[in-house]
């Protein structure tokens, strides 16, 4: 037998020494007990005979999904929306549990859809409940920022996996500030959803089908190496999509200040390619549903109340645990007790490996909570203590062109206590008030053993 | 109240760092507001609704400064915290760029699977409920592992040895407390030379005598793969016995297995025969137990196959006949209880009245090192067993070998040395360990004791001088 040429050694760190003694490398692996109650789960999912083929699968079927931008249309040909329903960011929800930036958001969608002439008089419609329905976007493969509401007058994203066929669906990016995704719902607010349908959605659906598809995971991985990270930074990859469609906008024929104000409002619009990037991130992960004794994540959003996870081997169950507050950076007057608890399906990025995951690529970022550029470099390594692999088309430059940290591992997190660090803005926990701040939130610890023991519920016994 | 608000056209810094700075300036004296940003828009209006008059000219590229203060003459003060706080903001002290310690098995042999020609082996030491998880990283990898842990459940090391068949995976263990594998000790390993002798072991002490003993007659052992003591039960049947046979089989330096064990399952007994015998390698045999070879003779019956001379096994000083029944206090359970074989073979055990103690049994060791590396409470039962006047002589032994403790005989020899009984002591290991094995013997022996390098022959002498030959 050969001599090994490293030990990893966890434990007593005595036999690490009587290793190094022999002048053999060692890695010492800095172990702490599982998260509390984790122990005969971790044991019992471990023994799942299906799991490490599972888990080969899911991170293969994901990391081969490519999402292109194929056209633009209203909500209601795509989603299968009819007038009254509303979908929503996170896991179900009711209007009783509803926190003020979502209610704020589904009155001012009320509006928006003529169900009511006043945003304040769909706080009734919404209490009787009558001739109205609340369901996540998860459910139709859609994802939606912040309130994530999405109605079947809104213009929607329209990306496809070219190899399957299949498809997610996200709305139209409505800019910073006092806007509808952050609970606002002042006259602005709705005449500017108007303008996104009237204007905007048909210019980028001529624009679009005349460009032919815009590769959004190439945009994406350009992007990483530019400065974003893909939730709270989008710069870049908002001016490479309007680079792609500028062309196709001129000629499309529209009012040419029509196509400027458009362009105006793309090019001023940080934000506008996080409603791309979402969709792309979910269509990765889609692949990876249903794969029967995987613990990767497929899912992480909120809905401002609660934060729920889905996962591979364990369909379409949510587990859920109360929303945390965002630690981060507040604007104006605001101040910690003016913001809402996490909320937003915007999560799906870093579940896809980016965002708050990708932070080395962005350092500044890890400003929001005054840390240093070490700190963003670290947040991604540790990010890599909880991911099943490496995705080797998003690499990030200053880590030696690292992938990024990609498939959280459910039992990964029971076993280090490391959660998954997610980059984000803060909504006005008062409806009407819109965006108050930025920051970082992690899941609440609770719901990763709650998924754990419905894997050990599941698992197959060993052979 | 005085506000202030200044346009800087051309100065520029990110969002992040403009809300950091404004919340510093926030907090200097005499500002009861200060809000300092790109003249976006929407900044714009959050200054106008804080009551700040902005100029209309400003645009996004100028850096809007907008300080309200308690008195107009604390306006120099905050304006040198501005750029204070913006000189801060883009030269920050790093932190240390140190990359933090993986936290998994997994995580580790990842890492290492970086550096080029490796070959990584893991060692697992958590407490037994932890050890399985981690182990199966190594499996899922694909590369061997050590488990030193005890108490894992025995279906985990049944799930674990499985999976590990599966891809071809060496498990050692659980509770494998020595391995030595391709020339590199693991856990509690002496330092030998390269050799003939491949050895399977499913004990950790009995695999040290055996590798002090050939040592000594000066046959090298390149792999000693330990396999945990419950491998060869009918519930485990062999599985990391087969792995270890058979990668021994493959490797060209091995002549000769030993597989050291206590008699395993009848039936597992002659499945592993079987398949020992489809190696191209011979495999010797040492079961352990009643009326079987102890490891001394297994040692020279393995020497004789390879058809070396069995030497006198060395002994150091001379202890005096003494008046009673043998204490046997031990550090090492396969030692133990090979002494306690060998001396009810003498006489009856109970008619003798003869003790003997593993203090490396679990018994001693909950919320205690094992006595390999903390000596003291054998110590404490050496004083009270030499007090006791039912005791005739005292039988020790003493591991040496990478991890145990540094210099043993730095606290027994002190022990021993006022002890006016006699003291037998058996002293395993090699000359090339870390704590030298000339040097423990001659200390020992300069207190007062007769050392061995045989255990069953440090037994057979105490029962010599107790007066227990037949």
């Amino acid at each position: 037998m050969t001599t090994p040429t490293t030990v990893v050694n966890v434990g007593a760190d005595l036999l690490a020494d009587a290793v190094a003694e022999q002048a053999v490398s060692v890695t010492r692996v800095d172990w702490r007990p599982p998260m509390v109650g984790t122990e005969a789960h971790l044991a019992t999912v471990a023994a799942d005979p299906r799991r490490r083929t599972a888990n080969e699968r899911a991170l293969a079927a994901m990391l081969d999904v490519t999402s292109t931008l194929v056209d633009v249309v209203p909500a209601s040909e795509v989603l299968g929306l009819q007038r009254g329903e509303f979908l929503h960011a996170g896991p179900p929800i009711t209007w009783e549990r509803a926190s003020g930036p979502m209610r704020g958001a589904l009155m001012g969608a009320a509006a928006f859809e003529g169900l009511v002439d006043d945003p304040e008089d769909a706080v009734a419609l919404f209490e009787s409940g009558a001739n109205v329905t609340l369901e996540p976007c998860h459910h139709r493969s859609a994802v939606g920022p912040m309130a994530g509401i999405t109605t079947p007058s809104m213009w929607v994203w329209v990306l496809e996996d070219q190899a399957s066929g299949r498809r997610t669906y996200c709305t139209l990016n409505e800019g910073l500030g006092k806007v509808l995704r952050y609970g606002a719902y002042a006259p602005d607010v709705i005449e500017r959803l108007h303008w996104l349908a009237d204007v905007l959605g048909p210019l980028l659906q001529k624009a679009v089908r005349a460009a032919g598809p815009v590769d959004v995971t190439g945009i994406l991985t350009q992007m990483l190496q530019m400065g974003d990270e893909a939730h709270n930074r989008n710069r870049a990859g908002t001016l490479m999509t309007l680079r792609d469609l500028a062309p196709a906008m001129v000629t499309s024929g529209f009012d040419t200040a029509d196509v400027a104000k458009a362009m105006t409002f793309i090019g001023g619009n940080d934000h506008f390619f996080l409603n791309l990037a979402m969709p792309a991130c979910k269509l990765a992960l889609d692949a990876a549903r249903g794969i029967d004794g995987s613990t990767m994540v497929v899912a992480m959003a909120r809905n401002g109340t609660d934060f729920g996870i889905q996962v591979a081997g364990t369909g379409d169950e949510w587990f859920t645990g109360p929303s945390q507050q965002v630690d981060g950076l507040y604007f104006g007057d605001y101040g910690p007790d003016d913001a809402n608890p996490d909320i937003g399906d915007s999560a799906i990025t870093e579940t896809a490996g980016i965002g708050g995951f990708a932070m080395a690529t962005a350092p500044a970022i890890v400003r929001f909570v005054g840390g240093s550029v070490p700190d963003a470099l670290n947040t991604t390594r540790r990010m890599h203590e909880i991911t099943l692999g490496e995705n080797p088309r998003w690499s990030v430059p200053v880590l030696e062109f690292q992938g990024t940290p990609t498939g959280i591992d459910v039992t990964k997190v029971c076993r280090t206590g490391i959660l998954p660090q997610i980059n984000t803005g803060m909504a006005g926990k008062r409806a009407g008030v819109g965006q108050v701040g930025a920051g970082l939130v992690t899941p609440p610890a609770e719901i990763f053993p709650q998924a754990l023991a419905r894997l050990a519920d599941l698992a197959h016994p060993p052979q | 109240m005085s506000t202030h608000v200044e346009l800087r056209p051309g100065a520029y810094a990110d969002s992040v760092t403009l809300l950091q700075v404004s919340r510093t300036v926030q907090g200097l004296p005499g500002v009861a507001a200060a809000q300092v940003a790109m003249a976006t828009p929407l900044n714009v209006d959050v200054l106008t609704e804080m009551g700040f008059a902005v100029p209309a000219e400003a645009t996004p590229n100028d850096m809007v400064v907008a300080l309200r203060l308690d008195d107009a003459g604390a306006l120099a003060g905050a304006l040198a915290g501005v750029e204070q706080a913006l000189r801060d903001a883009n030269r920050r002290e790093s932190g240390p760029t140190a990359t933090a310690p993986p936290r998994t098995t997994g995580s580790g042999l990842r890492r290492s699977a970086g550096s080029p020609g490796h070959d990584a082996i893991a060692v697992v030491s958590v407490p037994g409920a932890n050890a399985f998880v981690e182990a199966m990283d190594a499996v899922d990898a694909g590369r061997d592992v050590m488990v030193f842990s005890d108490n894992v459940p025995l279906e985990q090391e049944i799930a674990l040895k499985r999976a590990a068949a599966e891809r071809g995976v060496l498990v050692m263990g659980p509770d494998c407390g020595t391995a030595v594998v391709g020339g590199l000790g693991l856990g509690f390993a002496n330092a030998v030379s390269p050799g003939p002798v491949g050895i399977v072991a499913a004990s950790g002490t009995g695999c040290q005598q055996l590798l002090a003993l050939l040592d000594h007659a000066g046959v090298g052992v390149t792999s000693a793969l330990g396999v945990g003591g419950r491998d060869l039960s009918a519930e485990v049947r062999g599985l990391a016995t087969r792995e270890a046979l058979r990668r021994l089989d493959e490797d060209p330096a091995v002549e000769l297995i030993v597989l050291v064990s206590k008699p395993p399952a009848d039936d597992v007994a002659a499945e592993i025969e079987e398949y020992a015998g489809t190696l191209s390698t011979p495999v010797e045999h040492a079961l352990l137990g009643a009326g079987r070879p102890d490891l001394t003779a297994a040692a020279e019956s393995v020497l004789r196959r390879l058809g070396r001379d069995v030497p006198a096994w060395p002994v150091t000083g001379s202890a005096s006949p003494g008046s009673g029944v043998i204490r046997g206090l031990f550090v090492g359970g396969t030692l133990e209880s090979e002494a306690q074989l060998i001396a009810a073979a003498h006489v009856s055990g109970a008619e003798a009245g003869h003790t003997f103690v593993d203090f490396g049994d679990d018994a001693y060791t909950t919320g205690r090192a094992h006595p390999m590396i903390d000596p003291t409470l054998r110590l404490e039962h050496i004083a009270r067993a030499a007090a006791d006047p039912a005791t005739g002589v005292l039988l020790l032994d003493v591991v040496l070998g990478h991890g145990a403790e540094p210099d043993p005989a730095s606290r027994l020899a002190p022990a021993i040395s006022g002890i006016d009984k006699p003291v037998v002591i058996t002293v395993v290991g090699t000359d090339a360990d870390p704590q030298g094995r000339d040097r423990q013997v001659r200390a020992l022996a300069d207190a007062g004791a007769e050392v061995h390098l045989s255990n069953a022959g440090a037994t057979r002498r105490a029962l010599e001088l107790v007066g227990g030959t037949r």
